[in-house]
């Protein structure tokens, strides 16, 4: 029996010890749903690593939290207006633009070496080389030569003339002191990056924070950077806990395991929604719609949806406000073309379809779907209007919409047919290479003021000729579409850009290549005490801002 | 006994090897490739920059070539990167293996030496009260879904008692054995649960199996008491199904651990397994597989070792011939 209670004595006590903390208030523990793949900030492209290099480094330019472009390393945005962007021509004789940046004077990696142009001479040799894998190259291809001026000043010559050209957030800046070595062999670069084998090295970062630990698929520690010239961080310790299960994430923030649970990559829209019902008393919770925009792609192609009536029909029948009231709270917003309110760019006065089953029948009878049997239209040749719905089989929420959809559409004498599949065969296979037979609910990602060139341009249609490139899946083919999103990418005057940015969603609502349903709003759970937090709802993280965060307590 | 062990690990070896074929095959034909994670959630990603990219890694080649250059590198100890923790596929997966084998060590541990006590009190006095509330024990333990259970933990201990962590493997500063063991406390129930029910109903059929045979009597006859007749005779016997279960469950080593692993936020192998596959991390999901039926391997083989040394009928001679 000694030995029993010896050992029931010792399993108390170990369950009672508690661990090694700092203060509360020294320590933020944030939770996240995923490890980041790597921390090379241009090699990989994650929202995990986003998160954590917001806190430890900072863009050239960023998107705000109000959605404006500003200067986080640079001094001054680049303008036509004030002489730092200039028109020319490129070595071809074509237009093309120069433009002037400025490193911001204290910039410091965090080991004490000066931020200068030998930067950004190495992060541009790094970008254009093939072998070394850079996910997104265009910038750099995009970028003739650089000229240098001194330590903190020089000159882009692009190789066309973009009205996007003040933006370069993507110019993801490398030590060049520290990395060097790595990119000797630039296709082993991938491998030896410090960003990788040595990622703890303070020489790497220049934000608020740099990274001290990290526990692959565990957890990534943050400590206050000596070096940062801006506001001094108000917490000793950040410290990012992966916990990929979205109950178990909440359980942490519960049991006081970790503090706060970043939106970016944190629980879903229903769970967020069911925790502030039981706990909105004890954390703030905040919504907040962005970028990734939920729809339906119509094959442009199907004998029945190729009828502009047919898919106005649809949009009529659609309760799309109904379904944000009752699935979520009115938290994601109706979206009636691609680009979200909170852009710049939108246009608010493109044609809506509010939800009205006479029209849409009415529409549906003009298309010839005049006959009702069994509460299903047919066409004069005796056709059903019947075809499939397509999404990501086991995401709960999109299930359940599509239940509304098939409710709804049914009212309107529509027989939907559900036929889902997991994400991979969804995105691998059955969109990348048009298998779909009609209609496929999934969201795109995009970025402000992005123009949906991959998405819309006619020779962006997947084939096979093409290898299957390219994101029109619909198959939505507009020359006056094509040339419109042309003229919008050199055409740079502010009253032509308004009008053209009009035409594209006018037109996106007009001809309905997609169905548009609404803006996904992402959850951030905080508790009471922790201020300063602003949800961007764009692809630039809110830990851009993390010097801004603080305990009240 | 050495001569039986050498020829079994051949055989290994050449099921390994069969099955690096096949798994590489099938993930391979698997729709979606690294590629479409990188496009999906990067939007300024252009077709071109695919297609570059798709050539750099060689996924443009035939399935046959990429196996090919795989499986040398493989036999030069090179098994690759994670596309998921961008590190050498062996560095990322030997603490999950390590991490996993803890857990489910510890937690079959715990499971077999509850079950052996507990179906032998069930066998001895079939249908008694003792037995009834075995047998509920074993039927709530088999019934209740493992995650629902692991969830009951964490709200209990965890948010409302506030005396053990949620999740995790180790507390953020380390915490050294007591911080570890802390963390295991939970995954090791919620695990334990689920193995201990079934192993409990086996130890009882077995033993009451056992305690009908002749032997049993003759023991009884010869004047030995319940206990050595129980201890000595009959549990021997009735630990060779029991054997069986334990061996066929390391086939669940990896796959089994998957809802504790994820709900405790435990860094095992199921997890890793599962992520890697839908993560599209050809050589991380291609070696943790490989490495789990080289577990599964092991595990029959200490089966039929276990065998031997319960039933002397069974000798290494014999099970050689069987191969």
């Amino acid at each position: 029996m000694r030995p029993m209670r010896t050992a029931l004595a010792a399993a108390i006590a170990v369950s009672l010890a508690p661990g090694i903390t700092l203060a509360a208030n020294d320590e933020l523990v944030i939770g996240i749903g995923q490890y980041p793949e790597g921390f090379h900030p241009s090699l990989f492209s994650h929202v995990a690593q986003s998160l954590v290099l917001g806190a430890v480094r900072r863009p050239f330019t960023a998107y705000d939290p109000d959605w404006n472009l500003i200067c986080m390393l640079c001094t001054e945005l680049p303008s036509l207006e004030n002489g730092t962007a200039r028109e020319s021509t490129n070595a071809a004789g074509e237009p093309a633009l120069e433009v002037d940046y400025a490193i911001h004077p204290d910039a410091t990696w965090g080991d004490g070496t000066p931020i200068t142009t030998k930067d950004v001479m190495f992060t541009w040799q790094v970008g254009r080389t093939e072998a070394a894998g850079i996910g997104n190259q265009e910038l750099y291809r995009n970028i003739e030569q650089i000229d240098v001026h001194d330590d903190k000043r020089f000159t882009l010559h692009l190789d066309r003339r973009e009205c996007s050209f003040a933006g370069l957030g993507d110019f993801d800046l490398l030590p060049a002191h520290l990395e060097a070595d790595a990119f000797a062999e630039p296709r082993e670069y991938k491998q030896r990056t410090l960003y990788e084998t040595d990622t703890t090295n303070p020489g790497l970062y220049f934000g608020p924070y740099r990274i001290t630990r990290v526990e692959p698929g565990a957890l990534v520690v943050l400590e206050p950077n000596p070096t940062w010239w801006g506001a001094k961080p108000n917490f000793e310790r950040v410290v990012f806990r992966i916990i990929e299960n979205t109950a178990a994430l909440e359980a942490n923030l519960l049991s006081g395991e970790i503090d706060y649970i970043a939106g970016e990559d944190g629980i879903t829209l229903d769970q967020a929604l069911a925790f502030e019902n039981r706990h909105g008393d004890d954390y703030d919770v905040v919504f907040k719609s962005g970028l990734i925009y939920e729809h339906i792609d119509v094959r442009q192609d199907n004998p029945i949806l190729k009828d502009l009536r047919v898919r106005q029909a649809l949009m009529y029948a659609t309760n799309r406000q109904g379904i944000s009231e009752r699935l979520f709270e009115g938290k994601q917003p109706v979206a009636h073309s691609s680009v979200n309110p909170l852009d710049s760019v939108h246009f608010d006065d493109v044609p809506k379809y509010q939800f009205d089953p006479a029209r849409a029948a009415a529409l549906l009878e003009e298309a010839g779907w005049t006959e009702l049997r069994d509460g299903v239209r047919y066409n004069a040749a005796g056709e059903r209007l019947t075809f499939e719905i397509m999404t990501t089989a086991g995401n709960r929420i999109r299930e359940l919409v599509e239940q509304a959809l098939q409710s709804m559409w049914a009212e309107v004498g529509i027989d939907l047919r559900i036929r889902n599949q997991p994400p991979r065969v969804l995105f691998g296979q059955t969109l990348r290479q048009r298998e779909f037979s009609a209609t496929a609910m999934f969201a795109w990602v995009s970025s402000p003021e992005n123009i949906p060139w991959t998405t819309l341009r006619s020779d962006m249609i997947p084939t096979e000729a093409n290898n299957f490139s390219g994101q029109n899946y619909t198959g939505y083919l507009s020359p006056e579409m094509d040339d419109t999103m042309e003229r919008i990418r050199v055409e740079c005057a502010p009253e032509t850009q308004q009008a053209l940015w009009q035409e594209i969603q006018t037109r996106y609502a007009t001809d309905l290549p997609a169905l548009p349903l609404y803006f996904r709003a992402n959850a951030f759970v905080m508790p009471k005490w922790l201020q300063g937090v602003t949800p961007t709802g764009h692809q630039n993280p809110s830990t851009l801002w993390i010097e801004n965060w603080q305990s009240t307590e | 006994m050495a001569h039986y062990l050498i020829g079994r690990l051949a055989e290994a070896l050449v099921v390994l090897i069969i099955m690096s074929f096949v798994i590489f095959f099938l993930i391979a034909l698997m729709p979606g490739d690294p590629i479409d994670v990188m496009i999906a959630s990067n939007p300024e990603l252009t077709p071109a920059d695919a297609v570059r990219l798709r050539a750099l890694h060689g996924l443009d080649l035939p399935i046959w070539q990429r196996y090919v250059n795989w499986l040398t590198a493989a036999l030069g100890g090179d098994l690759g990167f994670s596309r998921n923790f961008n590190r050498p596929v062996f560095e990322v997966l030997l603490p999950r293996l390590g991490n996993t084998v803890i857990l489910l060590g510890i937690s079959s541990i715990l499971a077999i030496a509850i079950a052996i006590p507990l179906g032998i009190i069930a066998a001895l006095r079939p249908h008694s009260l003792a037995d009834g509330a075995v047998n509920l024990f074993c039927f709530a333990g088999i019934s209740i879904p493992p995650f629902w259970f692991a969830i009951l933990l964490i709200m209990l201990f965890a948010v409302t008692l506030g005396l053990l962590p949620a999740g995790g493997v180790e507390p953020i500063d380390g915490g050294g054995l007591a911080g570890r063991a802390r963390h295991l406390i939970l995954p090791v129930a919620a695990l334990a649960l689920a193995s201990l029910a079934g192993f409990t109903r086996f130890m009882r059929a077995s033993m009451m199996e056992a305690l009908r045979q002749d032997y049993i009597r003759t023991a009884r006859a010869k004047g030995l008491t319940d206990r050595r007749v129980v201890i000595g005779h009959a549990l021997r016997n009735a630990m060779l199904p029991l054997v069986t279960i334990i061996a066929l469950d390391f086939g669940s080593l990896f796959s089994g651990a998957l809802v504790t692993e994820t709900v405790f936020a435990y860094l095992g192998m199921g997890k890793l397994i599962v992520d890697a596959i839908f993560g599209n991390d050809f050589n991380l999901a291609l070696v943790a597989l490989l490495m789990a039926t080289f577990v599964v391997l092991i595990g029959n083989l200490l089966a039929d070792v276990g065998y031997a040394f319960l039933d002397p009928r069974i000798s290494f001679r014999s099970l050689e011939a069987r191969r």
